[in-house]
């Protein structure tokens, strides 16, 4: 295939469990990858490449051999690239450049994980030091919760944003998972409730960090030539970003985001902008994570953020940029402790009209963002624009 | 502070006198011939040019708080040293610094002035760099 031919989201599955302790990690991701496969019409025997990010339980490494040894593949394409969070989404870009190259057709990317029944909540603790920057990091209590907490002071200070404006974006996310069945946390929440709301890490309360929970999810990314024989609606990735936030030698900015360069690239890709988006889904770690991500990814001018999430301007069906419609992970689940699957597989549901009816948004172009690691130190960004095919 | 059991750093080669030297009472900082950076934390190449022509420069020790966090609980940390107050400290030499504001959480703010502190641990010859707040 060439550089610009049309490359597929067939399937998608999110495993409905969120807590699952009567199951191994390995057993969720082939639960996971039978599912998108089922959903987009594909065999197994039809896999030909095969994506997914280190195993957070294994620290052993070899994480494709282990993978494809388990699921019983044959890739003639493997990628285990490990951004965090935002793996899934720069998973599905990979995919689609070794689509285009001709080293696979039908690429299957997986993620699973059950931090809920092993009892890890992510970067609650010090734990212990595993890479070279943990010496200079870990070992003052940087945990990711006081990370992003350092983010949302520093946002605060520069641009005067409130608690109450952070606490919008749950609102809003809370306001979607009563529709969704499977949402870890379906009863809605006011601003008071949130801001009312233990304190975890100064200025960040409880309810504006997401959910720990067990599962996982899948996504199948086709060829066109594979798309044409496939009864199931396809979504087409029409742009694709990825970039790395980080120290900068000692000069970080706690208020900006890799989100500015991930996203530019994907929206040129798709020859579209911030205008053109019709449902977003965001990766939603805490809420400092989102209002961040709106700025970067240029929703909104940098600063802004607080004012712009205001009124319920995330509120699907009818705020300006519905987002999160699941509940994301906010309410619904955040499986393996990171949020870029279900991200994507929220904007598939809705660009296929799959929606839950009551969020469900007349969405012809959506995109999907990931935020992986901690924005506090080093951080990964993707971001995937996504057409509907009836547009 | 004997029984004091802060989270003991892994010393390196690379990163050896940065911590025997907090040990004497001194903070380091890498300073590049090449390009003139002063960065932290330290690394042998220049992450601007991949210079190896790189020295340790001894930092004045004083800065201002860039942003902080505060945490009531943490897994694994020193119950009397909770509240703990985890901060970037932008020192004088230009680098933002991960570190600890040993204070109470009321005492810090945005922009608060600080100076080095040097925090024993449970490791021969090493010392951790924290800040504290400094009058006016």
């Amino acid at each position: 295939m060439a550089e610009n031919d049309p490359v597929y989201i067939a399937g998608v599955y999110e495993h409905p469990t969120r807590k699952a302790p009567d199951k191994s990690t390995m057993q969720l991701h082939a639960e996971v990858a039978k599912g998108a496969l089922g959903d987009a019409g594909l065999k197994k025997d039809d896999v030909d490449g095969y994506l997914t990010a280190g195993m957070p339980e294994y620290e052993y490494g070899l994480t494709p051999l282990v993978m494809a040894d388990y699921l019983g593949l044959d890739p003639s394409f493997t990628d285990t690239t490990d951004s965090g969070g935002s793996s899934y989404i720069s998973h599905v870009g990979h995919a689609a450049s070794a689509i285009r190259d001709g080293n696979c057709d039908v690429a299957l990317i997986t993620l699973a994980g059950r931090p809920r029944s092993r009892g890890q909540a992510t970067g609650s603790g010090v734990r212990k030091l595993r890479t070279m920057q943990d010496s200079f990091e870990r070992i003052y209590g940087a945990t990711n919760v006081t990370m992003y907490g350092m983010a949302a002071q520093r946002h605060m200070h520069e641009h005067g944003t409130t608690s109450e404006q952070l606490a919008e974006i749950r609102v809003a996310a809370s306001h979607h998972a009563q529709y969704n069945e499977h949402a870890m946390y379906r009863d809605p929440v006011s601003i008071e409730d949130v801001v009312e709301s233990r304190i975890v890490a100064d200025p960040l309360h409880l309810l504006d960090c997401c959910v720990i929970s067990d599962g996982g999810g899948a996504l199948i990314v086709v060829s066109d030539d594979v798309r044409r024989e496939l009864d199931r609606e396809c979504v087409e990735l029409l742009g694709f970003g990825e970039a790395v936030g980080h120290h900068q030698a000692g000069r970080i900015d706690l208020t900006r985001t890799a989100a500015e360069r991930s996203g530019m690239r994907a929206f040129e890709e798709a020859r579209l902008g911030p205008e053109h988006v019709d449902y977003a889904s965001i990766y939603d770690s805490f809420t400092i994570t989102v209002l961040e991500a709106i700025e970067d990814l240029g929703f909104c001018k940098k600063g802004e953020g607080g004012s712009f999430v205001e009124g319920g301007t995330l509120r699907a069906p009818d705020g300006e940029l519905p987002f999160n419609t699941d509940g994301g992970g906010l309410c619904s689940n955040h499986p393996a402790n990171r949020g870029g699957m279900t991200k994507v597989i929220e904007a598939v549901r809705q660009l296929r009209r799959e929606a839950s009816d009551e969020v469900q948004v007349d969405a012809d172009i959506a995109i999907a963002h990931g935020t992986g690691g901690s924005i506090g130190t080093r951080h990964g960004a993707a971001t995937v624009v996504l057409g509907g095919e009836s547009r | 502070m004997s029984e004091n059991r802060r989270p003991v750093p892994e010393v390196t080669p690379e990163t050896e006198r940065y911590w025997s030297a907090a040990a004497e009472g001194r903070l380091l900082v890498r300073e590049c011939n090449e390009c003139g950076l002063t960065y932290h934390y330290p690394r042998a190449l220049c992450p601007d040019c991949f210079s190896e022509d790189v020295v340790w420069k001894e930092a004045s020790g004083v800065g201002e708080v860039y942003s902080y966090s505060v945490s009531e609980t943490m897994e694994g940390w020193p119950e009397a040293e909770l509240p703990l107050v985890v901060a970037y400290v932008e020192i004088a030499e230009g680098p933002r610094l991960l570190t600890n504001v040993d204070c109470s959480p009321e005492d810090v703010e945005i922009g608060s002035r600080v100076e080095v502190q040097f925090a024993d641990v449970d490791s021969e010859g090493i010392a951790v760099p924290v800040f504290v707040p400094v009058d006016g």
